[in-house]
């Protein structure tokens, strides 16, 4: 197996893994951590990519995940500001119970 | 395939496990620093040094500690009454990342022949990176900036206390 397969396949694997959290957790936070889990999935492809690709110095990929990494990180600020005013306005965070969109 | 790939793959996946099935909030977040950390040793391990260092900085320092606040303000760290952490459709969601996994594995292990081997180390500086995100992903950059702007501002606006509700 080459080097870059490895790294693939951990990917795909924390990808699965974050994505099974996001699916069958029922606590809001848990599926924030979902998919943190998988934006970091797909970094840690955009890296692999970067480093064994035809043209490294280019740093085209390495970019990719920067930027990336600062979307995730405004991501996350939003999310769980929502999850905090949600948990204002219903008292819980559990995502089964709120199944309404009228407050 | 190195050695120290296979540890902290091990090490990665674990702390991913770790996080979506345990029972406790606040445990379940520090076993997410630990993928994260896991992560950056990968991103080390792949000759990105600033891509490892800015996850260590941007997701221990700032994400891992934002989940923490969030569970604690939300009394998150208290399990359900009926003791049930799973969905009522747990099945349905395991299914589906069961699915993803395969697919996902069997394209990778498909196309394994025709993947590059192993490439010289490229030798990027930090210097090359903050010319690279002053010339050519200048406008990016810019837009990267804005975005957390907005997103830190709108983050704020949801998040704080409706006051005309209170009365």
């Amino acid at each position: 197996m080459t080097p870059l397969a490895g790294f693939l396949l951990v990917a795909a694997l924390l990808f699965s893994i974050g994505l099974a959290g996001a699916l069958t957790r029922r606590n809001a936070i848990l599926v924030l951590i979902g998919i943190e889990l998988m934006l970091n999935a797909a970094n840690l492809n955009l890296i692999a990519f970067w480093r064994y690709g035809p043209h490294p110095e280019a740093l085209t990929g390495m970019m990719f995940a920067i930027f990336s990494i600062a979307v995730a990180a405004a991501e996350a600020a939003v999310g769980l500001g929502l999850v905090i005013a949600v948990h204002r306005h219903a008292h819980t965070t559990d995502i089964d119970l709120m199944n309404r969109m009228k407050g | 395939m190195s050695f120290a790939f296979y540890l902290i793959s091990a090490l990665t996946v674990a702390g991913a496990l770790a996080a979506v099935l345990l029972k406790n909030l606040v445990h379940c977040a520090l076993a997410l620093t630990i993928a994260f950390a896991g992560l950056a040793l990968l991103f080390l391990n792949l000759d990105a040094q600033f891509a490892g260092f800015a996850q260590i900085l941007v997701y221990i320092g700032a994400v891992a500690i934002l989940v923490v606040f969030a569970i604690l303000l939300t009394r998150g760290s208290e399990t359900p009454k009926d003791g049930e952490i799973f969905s009522r459709t747990w099945l349905a969601g395991l299914a589906v990342a069961a699915a993803v996994f395969a697919v996902l594995g069997w394209a990778v292990l498909g196309t394994a022949p025709m993947l590059p081997h192993s490439s010289p180390a490229p030798h990027v500086t930090v210097l090359q990176i903050g010319n690279a995100l002053m010339s050519r992903y200048v406008l990016p950059l810019e837009i990267v900036a804005v975005l957390l702007t907005a997103a830190l501002i709108g983050a704020v606006m949801v998040a704080m206390h409706e006051k005309e509700e209170k009365q």
